[in-house]
C-alpha cells in the first residue's frame, strides 16, 4: 500500500513495483575461490532487519528499472530512493 | 398495522409511507426511514436470534454497526441470499424478506438451547479440548454439527447477479465520520480551498447528535437536528467537498490508503435495484486524514446480562428520538455515568414510564440526574443489577447495594419488574481505523479507555474517537485541531449549550451474590463467552491477551469485539492485577465491518477475472475442434479429437502421425527474447551453463539456465542471427520471469555489458512441423531456402520467404523427429499455418497439441522444466553433465554445483521407469519405494514425473526422479498405489532412437 518514488518516473503506487530483497549484496567476482561457507553467506544469509533496511526494488510495471530504497521495515516509511551504483542519502 | 410500540408523533420516519416486510415468514409493517431493528421493536419484537454456543435467546442490543446479536439473513431470489447482516443497519424497503440466523428449527423453539442446560460442560477452550482427536472425525462429524448448531448464516448457492464497482479516488483531506466532530472538521476544512471528501457509514449525518435531547444540547442557539440540517446544506453548496453517505471505511492502510465500501442500492425496493450498481469499493489516497469515528457505548457485565429487552441506553434513546419507537413500557436503567439520564428524561418526556435508575456511583452532581430527581424517577445510588429474570424477554431485575470498594454486594435483594433494561457502561473511543493505520494507543487510567497516542501518518483524530467527550469539547477540539492540521486562519465562533456532567465511575465485572462460577455474565455476546471463560483461561495459564482472546474466542466473531473487547481486557487486568495500559490491546484488523465478496471482486468476474492470451492460430484451432489447456494465461491447443475420439485416443493418433507422417504444432507461446549488443555472446556465456562464444552465425544451441543456487530454472534454444544478434527462446511459463532475471543481472551485476533485451514473444508466431515428410512440406511452403542437409543441418537457421512474407526457419527438434520451426510476424501466423496444412495434406499432416508434444518428448527423454524439475534439481541430477561447461570461469549457479550438498552422490536423479506389464501406465506424482511394507509409512525414494503409453513403442513409459537413481539402472522398485503395488524396472531416460537417426530421416 506504499507510494514509492521511482528515481526515473517519480511517485507511483506500490502495485507497479516488485520487491528484490536486500540491497548492496555484491556478487563475488571469483566464486570458485570461495569456501562453501563463504558462498552460502552470499547466497542464503540475509539480515532481515527490523528498522532501516536497504533494499532493491524494480519498477516492473513501469520503466522496468532497478533501484534501491532505504525503508524502515517497522513502519514501511521509505526514507530515500537512489539509483543502482549510488549511495543512500540516509 | 399494529406498531403498538410506535410513539404517536416525532421521529425522522415518514409516516405517510408504510412499508411491508417479512421477518421469519411473518409479514410486518414499518415506515420509510426505519431500520429492520427499529421496525421490529415498533412491533414489540426483541427476540431475533439464538446465541452461538448455548442457544440462549438474544435480542437487539444496539442501534448500529456494533450490533452483536441481531444478525439476519436477507432472502432474495432462489439461491440468492445475504448472510450476517446487522438488523440495526438494514434500511427496510417494500418486499424485504429476512430470517433470524443461528436458530434451528426456529427462533422461538430452538433445539440447540439444550446446550444451555449443559453449559458447565462448554467452558472456554471446549472446542479445542473436545475436538482434538481423532482428527478424521473433524471432517465428517464435528464440523457438520458445529456449523449447523452455530448457524452463522447460509451462503448463496447461485452466482451473484449483482453489479459491483471499483473506484480510485484522490483527495487532499478525507474526513471519516459525519457526527458533530466530523461536521465541524468539514465546515472548517472547506475554508482551506483543499479538495475534501467526507464519508459516513449511516444514511443520515449528525451521529449521536441526531438523537440528542434538544433541551440540553444546542449549537449556536439551534436544536441538534436544525444545526445538522443547516450544516449539511452549507457543505453541500461548497464545491471543494464531496460527500458520501452509506459509505463505511473498511480498511486504513499505510500511506493514507483507505478502502471504503459504499452501499448504493441495498436500501431500495427490488424494482428500483434493477440494472444498478449495488455497491462501490473506493480505493482512496488521501494527503491528510481526519478521523471522527466517534465512540461505542459499553454494556455492563453482570449475571444474565444477555436477555432480550436489555439494550444500550444510547440505542434506546436513538430508537425513541429517531424512529419514534419505545423499546418498552416499564423501564429501568443501569448506569455508571450521566449520559443514561438523558435517555431517562427523553423517555419520560415521551410519556414512557421510567421506573428506576440503578447507578453504581455514590452520587452525581450533574444537571441530568438532578432533573430525573425532579421528575420523580427513583434513583438507586451505589447499587447494581446483579441478576435478571425472564426467558425470551426480561421481566425482572435483582438489585443490591454495592460494598464500599465495589467488590461485593450487600444488604437486601430488591426485585423490580420491568420489560426493558437500559444499560450504560460509558463510551469507548472507536480507535479501530487509527490502529489499523499503525497508530499506537495510550490508556487513560481515570477514564478507562484507550485513546490515540502516536501515528507517523499525516492524520489526526478528533472528537470522541480521540477520547474527547461532551458536545462542547468535541466541537471545539474538532475545530481547533482541523485548523492547525490544515493551516487555516479564519474560524467560526461556536456557542454550545450542554448539560453539566457528573464523574464517570467504572466496574468491569459487576459483583454477584452468587458464588463465582455460577454466574453467566456475558462479555462477548456474539461468540457467547463469559467472564468465567476468561477466568478459566487465566487459571489454565494463558497470560497474553492475544492467547486469552483465541482460547475463549472473545472478540473473534464478525463484530471483532466492538462491544466486548474493553470488558475482556478490564477483567483480565483486574484478575492478573496488571495495569490495563501495560496489558495492551488486541489488534483490530480490516475490515471494520464485514464486506461482500462481490464488492472486493468488482468487475473482475467471468472473462475479466484474468487475462487470456491467445496465439495467432487460435481461431483455426477452435474451428478444428481443438481442446485447450491453460498454460499460465495462455490458451494452448491440448489435443484435436476427431469425431467421437476421447483424449487418450486423440493423443495416441497424433503422436503416431508425428513420427510416421508429419505433425504440426503451434509453438507461438514459447517465450522469445531478442538479444543484441557487442557483449551478447559474453552475456549468454554468463547466463547459460554451456559455452556460447564459439556458436557460429546461423547456428542454434540448446541452453540450460540455473538459479544462483544451482537449480535448473529454465531451458530453450537460442539462435545466433548475426554477429551481435541472438534470439532466445524460453519455456512458455518462464517467459516473463526469465526476462526479468536477465534484466536484473544486466542492470545490477553487469552494467558494463553492452546488451539490449527486448521481449518479442507476442511479435512472432511459430509453426513447428515435424516428421519424415516435414522437409517436403517446408520446401513447398517456403521460398529461397535450400533444405539439403549440407546447407541446412540440424541446429541451424535460415532466412526465407513464405510468398512475400519474411520468415526465419530453425531446424530444431523437441520430438526427436526431423523438425522445422517457421517464425513469422505474428499476424501472418494463421495464414502460414494454413499453408502448411494445405501443403502437408498429401502427406497426412496432423495437427497435434501439447499433450502429444509431451508424450513425444518423453519418448526421447527430454525434460520439461517444472515437470521433471521442481527447483531442487541440478543439471547433474538430470544426468545432463554434458551441458555444464567445466572450462567457463563462471556462470549463474556454477559455484553452487560444487557445494557439498549438490555434489552428494545419492541425490534424487533423473531416470526412466518401465512397468512389468507394458499396458500398465503409472500415475504421475506416484511415490516410489525400494521396499514395500504392509502399510504406510514407507521410505519414499522418489516420484514419477511423467508417464504415458507410447504408441510408437507399444508400451508404457515413465520418467522419474529417484534417490541414487544413476546407480539403480536395471533394479526393481515399487510404486505402491491404494489397491495394488506396481513393480517397475529402472531404465535409461531415452526410450526411442538413442542414436538420434530420426533427426536426419
Ligand atoms: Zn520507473
Amino acid at each position: 500500500m506504499f507510494i514509492i518514488k521511482c528515481p526515473y518516473c517519480g511517485e507511483r503506487d506500490h502495485s507497479e513495483f516488485s520487491y528484490g530483497g536486500e540491497a548492496h549484496l555484491i556478487r563475488p567476482k571469483q566464486p570458485t575461490e570461495l569456501s562453501d561457507d563463504q558462498w552460502a553467506e552470499y547466497l542464503f544469509m540475509r539480515k532481515n532487519i527490523k528498522g532501516l533496511q536497504y533494499e532493491r526494488w524494480n519498477h516492473s510495471h513501469g520503466c522496468r528499472r532497478w533501484f534501491n530504497a532505504a525503508r524502515d521495515t517497522s513502519n514501511d516509511k521509505i526514507h530515500s530512493v537512489y539509483k543502482i551504483g549510488e549511495k543512500s542519502s540516509k | 398495522m399494529t406498531n403498538e410500540y410506535r410513539l404517536s408523533s416525532g421521529g425522522q420516519i415518514n409516516r405517510s409511507e408504510s412499508i411491508s416486510f417479512k421477518f421469519n415468514g411473518k409479514t410486518l409493517y414499518g415506515y420509510k426511514g426505519d431500520t429492520l431493528a427499529s421496525a421490529l421493536l415498533a412491533n414489540g419484537i426483541h427476540l431475533v436470534g439464538r446465541s452461538f454456543k448455548y442457544h440462549r435467546p438474544r435480542g437487539i442490543l444496539t442501534s448500529g454497526v456494533e450490533e452483536p446479536n441481531a444478525l439476519v439473513q436477507i432472502i432474495k431470489d432462489k439461491g440468492k441470499t445475504d448472510p450476517n447482516l446487522r438488523a440495526t443497519q438494514i434500511e427496510i424497503y417494500e418486499g424485504l424478506n429476512t430470517t433470524s440466523q443461528n436458530s434451528w428449527p426456529s427462533v422461538n423453539f430452538d433445539l440447540g438451547s439444550i446446550n444451555n442446560l449443559f453449559s458447565p460442560i462448554i467452558p472456554a477452550g471446549f472446542y479445542y479440548k473436545t475436538f482434538m482427536w481423532p482428527a478424521n472425525l473433524w471432517e465428517n462429524v464435528y464440523e457438520y454439527f458445529i456449523r449447523k448448531a452455530a448457524g452463522l448464516g447460509k451462503s448463496p448457492t447461485k452466482k451473484d447477479p449483482d453489479i459491483y464497482d471499483h473506484c480510485y479516488y484522490h483527495c487532499e483531506v478525507l474526513i471519516v465520520g459525519a457526527g458533530p466532530a466530523g461536521l465541524v472538521a468539514a465546515k472548517t476544512a472547506i475554508n482551506s480551498g483543499k479538495k475534501v471528501l467526507l464519508v459516513d457509514e449511516r444514511p443520515n449525518f449528525g451521529g449521536n447528535l441526531n438523537f440528542s435531547n434538544k433541551d440540553y444540547n444546542k449549537i449556536n442557539q439551534l436544536a441538534p437536528l436544525e444545526w445538522i440540517k443547516k450544516t449539511c446544506l452549507e457543505l453541500q453548496k461548497n464545491k471543494n467537498i464531496k460527500i458520501l453517505s452509506r459509505t463505511s471505511v473498511a480498511a486504513y492502510h499505510n500511506y493514507n490508503y483507505l478502502i471504503m465500501i459504499q452501499n448504493l442500492t441495498d436500501h431500495l425496493p427490488d424494482k428500483d435495484k434493477k440494472e444498478k450498481i449495488r455497491q462501490r469499493l473506493w480505493k482512496v489516497r488521501a494527503k491528510k486524514v481526519i478521523l471522527a469515528t466517534g465512540s461505542i457505548e459499553r454494556p455492563m457485565i453482570f449475571d444474565c446480562n444477555d436477555r432480550p429487552g436489555i439494550m444500550l441506553s444510547s440505542a434506546v434513546r436513538k430508537y425513541a428520538n429517531t424512529y419514534s419507537v419505545k423499546c418498552g413500557n416499564n423501564i429501568s436503567i443501569f448506569t455508571n455515568n450521566d449520559d443514561a439520564y438523558e435517555t431517562a428524561i427523553t423517555l419520560h418526556n415521551k410519556g414512557v414510564k421510567v421506573k428506576s435508575i440503578i447507578d453504581i456511583r455514590e452520587k452525581s452532581d450533574g444537571t441530568l440526574p438532578k432533573k430525573c430527581n425532579e421528575l420523580g424517577i427513583k434513583i438507586h445510588w451505589k447499587s447494581a443489577v446483579i441478576y435478571t429474570e425472564g426467558y425470551k424477554k426480561i421481566n425482572k431485575i435483582h438489585v443490591m447495594r454495592l460494598s464500599k470498594d465495589n467488590t461485593n454486594v450487600v444488604g437486601n435483594k430488591l426485585k423490580i419488574d420491568c420489560d426493558l433494561l437500559c444499560v450504560s457502561g460509558g463510551y469507548t473511543p472507536a480507535v479501530h481505523l487509527f490502529t489499523q493505520s499503525g497508530g499506537k494507543l495510550d490508556y487513560n487510567e481515570k477514564k478507562h479507555y484507550f485513546f490515540p497516542k502516536k501515528n507517523t501518518l499525516s492524520q489526526i483524530s478528533v472528537g470522541s474517537c480521540n477520547g474527547t467527550f461532551g458536545l462542547k469539547n468535541i466541537i471545539l477540539e474538532a475545530q481547533e485541531k482541523t485548523r492547525e492540521f490544515l493551516d487555516i486562519k479564519e474560524t467560526e465562533q461556536f456557542n454550545v449549550l450542554e448539560s453539566e456532567g457528573g464523574v464517570f465511575e467504572n466496574i468491569w465485572l459487576i459483583p454477584s451474590s452468587k458464588i463465582s462460577g455460577k454466574t453467566k455474565s456475558f462479555v462477548d455476546y456474539q461468540n457467547d463467552s463469559t467472564a468465567n471463560d476468561i477466568k478459566l483461561a487465566l487459571r489454565e495459564g494463558f497470560k497474553s491477551i492475544e492467547h486469552v482472546k483465541r482460547y475463549t474466542t472473545t472478540g473473534m466473531a464478525t463484530d471483532q469485539g466492538k462491544i466486548s473487547n474493553m470488558h475482556a481486557l478490564g477483567i483480565i487486568s483486574e484478575i492478573t492485577n496488571t495495569k490495563l495500559g501495560e496489558l495492551g490491546t488486541t489488534t483490530f484488523r480490516p475490515p471494520y465491518s464485514p464486506i461482500t465478496f462481490g464488492a472486493l471482486v468488482g468487475r473482475n468476474v467471468g472473462q475479466f477475472f484474468d487475462i487470456t492470451r491467445k496465439t495467432p492460430m487460435h481461431d483455426w484451432q477452435e474451428k478444428n475442434n481443438a481442446k485447450f489447456e491453460d498454460v499460465g494465461q495462455w490458451k494452448r491447443a491440448w489435443y484435436y479429437p476427431s469425431g467421437n475420439e476421447n483424449m487418450y485416443d486423440a493423443v495416441q493418433r497424433e503422436s503416431k502421425a508425428a513420427r510416421t507422417k508429419a505433425g504440426i504444432l503451434d509453438a507461438s507461446t514459447l517465450g522469445k527474447i531478442d538479444i543484441q549488443g557487442s557483449d551478447a555472446s559474453e552475456f549468454l556465456n554468463r547466463v547459460y551453463t554451456n559455452a556460447w562464444s564459439k556458436l557460429a552465425i546461423g547456428k542454434c544451441r540448446y541452453g540450460l539456465m540455473l538459479n544462483e543456487d544451482g537449480m535448473v530454472y529454465d531451458d530453450g534454444v537460442t539462435t545466433r542471427l548475426s554477429e551481435n544478434h541472438y534470439i532466445m527462446t524460453t519455456t512458455t511459463g518462464g517467459a516473463a520471469t526469465v526476462m526479468g532475471k536477465l534484466e536484473d543481472f544486466l542492470q545490477t551485476e553487469w552494467p558494463e555489458l553492452k546488451v539490449y533485451l527486448t521481449s518479442v514473444t507476442d511479435h512472432f508466431a511459430t509453426v513447428s512441423v515435424c516428421g519424415p515428410h516435414s522437409k517436403k512440406i517446408l520446401e513447398k511452403v517456403t521460398q529461397n531456402i535450400d533444405y539439403s542437409d549440407s546447407n541446412f543441418p540440424h541446429m541451424s537457421f535460415k532466412n526465407g520467404l513464405v510468398d512475400k512474407i519474411k520468415c526465419r526457419v530453425m531446424r530444431i527438434s523437441f520430438t526427436g523427429e526431423l523438425s522445422y520451426e517457421i517464425n513469422v510476424q505474428a499476424n501472418y501466423g494463421q495464414s502460414v499455418w494454413e499453408k502448411c496444412m494445405a501443403a502437408g495434406k498429401e502427406y497426412g499432416i496432423t495437427p497435434y497439441g501439447t499433450e502429444a508434444m509431451h508424450l513425444l518428448r518423453a519418448e526421447k527423454g527430454f525434460i520439461i522444466v517444472g515437470q521433471e524439475t521442481d527447483g531442487t534439481v541440478t543439471p547433474v541430477d538430470l544426468q545432463m553433465d554434458w551441458i555444464v561447461s567445466k572450462k567457463k570461469y563462471d556462470f549463474i549457479g556454477k559455484r553452487s554445483l560444487y557445494r557439498s550438498d549438490t555434489m552428494r552422490e545419492d541425490r534424487k536423479q533423473y531416470v526412466g521407469l518401465l512397468t512389468n506389464d507394458p499396458k500398465e501406465i503409472l500415475e504421475e506424482g506416484a511415490q516410489i519405494v525400494a521396499e514395500v511394507k504392509n502399510k504406510p509409512p514407507m521410505d519414499m525414494i522418489g516420484h514419477v514425473t511423467s508417464s504415458y503409453y507410447s504408441p510408437n513403442l507399444n508400451k508404457s513409459i515413465a520418467l522419474a526422479v529417484v534417490k541414487n537413481g544413476k546407480k539403480l539402472k536395471g533394479k526393481k522398485l515399487y510404486v505402491p498405489m491404494p489397491n495394488k503395488t506396481i513393480e517397475v524396472i529402472v531404465s535409461d531416460t531415452i526410450f526411442l532412437d538413442k542414436e538420434g537417426k530420426r533427426l536426419n530421416a
